[in-house]
């Protein structure tokens, strides 16, 4: 029931990102200088330069849930879709006299994060209570690290680019202010036909939730009142929740109106934010040191005490160890090995499989590394979002695109041939492209002399086409090409076509 | 029987004198008879029939559990019990039944010990009297002695007039009535600025405040997470350091619970006590407290004296902000710790269902007492954004120096400190409650709070009979985890002191089930 959270921070503004049960939380604030997102765009664009622009900040505390077999703070059980209520142990609905114990493997996960998101990690962390009554929070309180969290300062770099559009140039950083380790409330499942509010305590929620905090202010001017816009739990809502707001303030400071620092919730059927005007506000958490938990102390190499027992204590430098390749690094490393474009690493690493896939292909193929990102990228990866599935349930193996690579490289079949091959492979699990070929007769027609007969036939039929190159215009010969292609079924490859045609011509 | 010690019951029941259900049985009519001390709250008198029974089963068989197997034990009302409930005297939790055990419940019970009942107490332990719980005040059981009847008379008071009872102190005084009035061998109390220690001086017993992270608080409804420790309350120091070595020791639940192994807490005789440094806090030389009480301070200061102690005047120069720091901080917690009682999920609930707010408030009105109403008040002003720094940051740092006070002087070779426990012997009860909760509960936990602030053992022990002929007891307080060497220290103080044995004969007289033989057994007890 807890997780880390993360907050991050750019100029001025500090908010951090937050785990939530089993949960870090980790807070970023991304100002956009100048420039305001899809929408918001036209009012960057004041006819009068300089004083009438507007510049937004942005800082998200990101509630993510921690992969662990068990929550924050007691050992409760934690299963994605359990039955409501069913993971409850006597601490997580805040029995009388039940006391936290912090979970080791969430400890391990925060510091893990934290390293990987170039933070420094504090060897003394604090827990504290934040009070405020709501059904969903049995204690009355929550679990959280206000004061002195796991892990502060760090930063994430990140490419910009919306849709398929990468721009090698927007390359950026964003600050972040801490992780800190914080217990999850419970869920609220609202009846509104019955007035009735259901409670789910075993809290392993969503996987993500984010708040936005959000201002704006002319550049060179301080910065704006912010508001808070709670719960957003999809990267595209988050998008829309900041966006929308962006442009609500800007109309409402240019009506002369005043932004409210409040707490507002993004309607996601209107694509608009509404103040939630009940409980929040100004609300004062009364923040207390949790008494239960001695502070948390963490190790390294150096500090660690010789007898340490290795189950009580948690070793700083043993989880950088253990630190997987990060997303940069590997990102580098494709763009050297492989000479692909920067954006295209990108593309790899933010698909859930999708490097596994490449790495496959390019293993088994001889084809270039351009070509395989080109088929990978536009082709593939097409072909499951139109689809809407993910790599790991792609009817087509690694193995068969490669073969059909493959023979498409060594020229045994056509670029449109093995476009139709694919086509085929995704219909009829089970086939080899070279089975495919074979069956549709896709191969292309080798035989110089049978080609030669064509094309002399094909001249033969079209006078008027021939006329026209020898009165010099040259695209006709392309027409020419096309329709010595379809005579052949698409067995031919075109540049073999047009260097016989040409040399028929003459 | 009933008056014996721990050692001496349990070799009783080893030997076949006295089999557990017989035990058990004669406990549940002392406490019967002795209801008007109201001393309990709940008595589970089927569970501890059944777990009586088994333990004979056991002896039978030659397999007792522990020491503690089969002998009588009561619990106070605010440690969870499974399947019993447990109200914190409180409107709030009246009717809750917990499912599971606090960890030194849980101990007592696989040592074979018989949970009789639990043992009223002031609301949620918030109280020094035992006067402030919903189920009505405790009677302290010195009220029916024959020692104090005498003096009475003497004084030419109406010895039988009722309204003259006592109070037992607070808050834990249900324990201390219960095991004053040998309906059980010993009670668990909870301490938290002095709750356990405090009754126990009224009382006449030994009470003992063991080390904070000693004992699992895992269980025990809190008051002061940062102060609370479960407390022993027993007729001898042995039996406390019996108990406190069942209790003892990490508990996986309870994440401020000392890692390192613990006890064995088996008291040595001790028959020099030359090396041994006492300390005299001048501190605690305070106007309010009485002459006679005094007296006895230095009666016991000099008796250490001339058996070669080492006796030395030692300052805590930052005592007298224990009381207001100890305000602040206590009501912060107790505003946290409160929050849970919302009436959602157990405990009372209100009949207003207009909106959840409007549920929390009323039923949070009617569930706590103007006590606890005012703490959480309080508390909740302290920890506000604009008073945190001036408040419980503050109190946070004085309690750093009050700790501090403590290690300067332990760390200057002082083994054990010798102070009052309360400032005078147990006042009537119309007395007692002409003052409000507060006022008193800062007075009379003078002594022993700022114990509670710094973790530190302490253990009161009954030195003597006041004039009126009731209990004076001496707190002696240790360094952290020294409990078993202060324990020491306070058997060889006992051992001196010889406190005479309460004579409850208007109680037994009262009480048709005892045999001739037991009265005798009753009032001749040596201790």
């Amino acid at each position: 029931m807890a997780a880390p959270i993360l907050r991050c921070a750019r100029p001025g503004r500090c908010w951090s990102l937050d785990y939530r049960p089993r949960r870090s939380r980790a807070l970023f604030a991304e100002p956009v200088p100048g420039r305001v997102r899809g929408q918001s765009s036209a009012a960057a664009q004041e006819p009068r330069p300089g004083a009438h622009e507007w510049a937004a900040v942005v800082g998200l505390e990101i509630h993510a849930q921690i992969s662990s077999n068990s929550k924050l703070f007691s050992g409760s059980q934690v299963t994605f879709l359990a039955p409501p209520n069913s993971l409850v142990s006597f601490f997580d609905a805040s029995l009388p006299g039940t006391l936290p114990v912090l979970n080791r493997r969430c400890v391990e996960a925060a510091v893990m994060t934290g390293l990987a998101l170039n933070c420094t990690v504090n060897k003394k962390s604090l827990f504290d209570r934040k009070h405020y009554f709501y059904a969903d929070l049995p204690a009355g309180y929550q679990i959280t690290q206000q004061r002195l969290p796991i892990a502060v300062n760090g930063s994430l770099t990140y490419s910009l680019g919306v849709g398929a559009q990468w721009s090698p140039s927007a390359t950026k950083t964003v600050r972040i202010k801490q992780i800190q380790l914080e217990q999850d409330s419970g869920k609220s499942l609202h009846d509104d036909t019955r007035s009735q509010t259901l409670i789910d305590l075993n809290r392993a929620e969503g996987q993500l939730r984010v708040d936005a905090n959000v201002s704006v202010h002319h550049p060179g001017e301080p910065l704006g009142v912010r508001t808070e816009v709670k719960n957003l739990n999809s990267i595209r809502f988050l998008a829309k929740a900041i966006d929308y707001e962006i442009q609500r303030q800007i109309e409402e400071l240019q009506n002369g109106g005043k932004i409210l620092n409040e707490t507002r919730a993004f309607d996601e059927k209107l694509g608009c934010t509404v103040s939630m005007r009940d409980k929040e506000g100004k609300q004062d958490y009364r923040f207390m040191p949790e008494p239960n938990l001695p502070p948390l102390i963490l190790y390294d190499a150096e500090s660690l005490p010789v007898a340490a027992d290795p189950q009580q204590v948690v070793n700083i430098d043993w989880i950088r160890e253990r630190l997987p390749e990060l997303p940069s690094v590997t990102r580098g490393r494709l763009v050297e090995q492989y000479g692909i474009l920067p954006e295209h690493s990108f593309v790899l690493l933010n698909e859930d499989g999708l490097l596994e896939f490449f790495q496959t292909v390019m293993k088994e193929t001889r084809a270039e590394p351009k070509k395989v990102i080109g088929w990978i990228l536009t082709i593939f990866l097409g072909y499951l979002k139109q689809r809407n599935l993910a790599v790991s349930e792609s009817p087509l193996s690694p193995s068969s695109l490669a073969e059909l690579l493959n023979l498409l490289d060594s020229k045994v079949i056509s670029l449109p041939a093995a476009k139709q091959v694919f086509e085929e492979l995704w219909q009829n699990q089970g086939k080899t492209p070279g089975q495919i070929i074979r069956e549709k007769k896709l191969e292309l027609l080798q035989n110089q002399e049978e080609l030669e007969e064509i094309c002399q036939a094909v001249l033969a039929k079209h006078p008027q086409q021939v006329m026209a190159v020898k009165n010099g215009n040259q695209k006709v010969v392309n027409k020419l090409i096309g329709i010595v292609r379809r005579a052949t079924g698409g067995r031919a490859d075109p540049g073999r076509i047009k260097q016989i045609l040409e040399k028929q011509l003459q | 029987m009933l008056g014996l010690s721990l050692r001496e019951v349990s070799a009783a029941l080893k030997q076949g004198q006295v089999s557990p259900m017989e035990l058990c049985q004669k406990c549940l009519s002392l406490i019967k008879e002795t209801k008007f001390l109201n001393a309990y709250i709940t008595v589970a008198e089927e569970k501890a029939l059944k777990q009586a029974e088994e333990s004979e089963k056991r002896y039978e068989k030659g397999q007792a559990l522990g020491v503690l197997d089969g002998i009588p034990v009561a619990v106070k009302d605010n440690f969870s019990t499974a399947g019993i409930e447990t109200t914190c005297a409180s409107s709030m939790l009246k009717g809750y039944i917990p499912p599971y055990n606090a960890t030194v419940v849980q101990k007592l019970l696989d040592q074979g010990a018989v949970l009789l009942g639990k043992t009223n107490l002031d609301e949620f332990a918030m109280g020094s009297g035992s006067t402030d719980g919903i189920f009505g005040p405790v009677r302290n059981p010195w009220s029916y002695s024959k020692q104090y009847r005498e003096k009475r008379k003497q004084s030419h008071h109406r010895a039988d007039e009722d309204s003259n009872w006592l109070i037992t102190g607070g808050s834990s005084g249900g324990s201390a009535a219960a095991v004053s009035a040998f309906t059980c061998f010993a009670a668990l109390g909870s301490d938290t600025g002095g709750s356990t220690r405090n009754p126990a001086a009224l009382c006449g017993l030994v009470g003992l405040k063991p080390t904070y992270g000693l004992v699992s608080r895992y269980g025990l409804i809190p008051l002061v997470n940062s102060m609370d420790v479960p407390g022993i309350l027993t007729r001898c120091v042995d039996d406390a350091a019996i108990v406190l070595g069942v209790l003892a020791g990490h508990d996986p639940k309870d994440s401020t619970t000392t890692q390192d192994p613990v006890g064995p807490f088996i008291l040595p005789i001790l028959r020099d006590v030359s090396k041994l440094c006492i300390g005299i806090p001048k501190e605690y030389n305070v106007p309010e407290l009485s002459s006679e009480m005094q007296a006895f301070w230095s009666k016991a200061a000099d008796l250490f004296a001339s058996k070669g102690a080492k006796v030395v005047e030692v300052s805590l120069p930052h005592t007298s902000y224990s009381i207001v720091c100890y305000h602040v901080l206590c009501t912060a917690e107790v505003a946290s710790n409160m929050a849970r009682f919302d009436g959602l999920e157990y405990g009372h609930r209100c009949n207003v269902n207009v909106s959840t707010e409007a549920m929390y408030a009323a039923t949070r009105r009617e569930g706590f007492n103007d006590v606890v109403r005012g703490r959480i008040l309080s508390g909740n002003f302290f920890l506000l954004r604009e008073n945190y720094d001036d408040y419980f940051v503050k109190a946070q740092k004085v309690r750093r120096l009050i700790a501090n006070d403590f290690v300067k002087v332990f760390n200057s070779g002082v083994d054990v400190l010798l102070t009052p426990t309360t400032l005078s012997d147990a006042v009537p009860y119309l007395e007692f409650i002409k003052e409000d909760n507060r006022t008193r509960s800062a007075q009379d936990d003078i002594f022993t709070q700022s114990v509670n602030m710094a973790g530190l053992p302490a253990v009161n022990v009954p030195m003597a009979l006041s004039s009126q002929g009731l209990p004076v007891g001496l707190q002696l307080i240790g360094r952290a985890f020294s409990d078993q060497q202060l324990l020491t220290v306070a058997k060889w103080f006992e051992e001196q002191v010889q406190f005479p044995v309460i004579q409850l004969q208007e109680l037994v007289d009262n009480c048709p089930t005892f045999s001739q033989h037991e009265k005798l057994g009753l009032v001749s007890l040596k201790r």
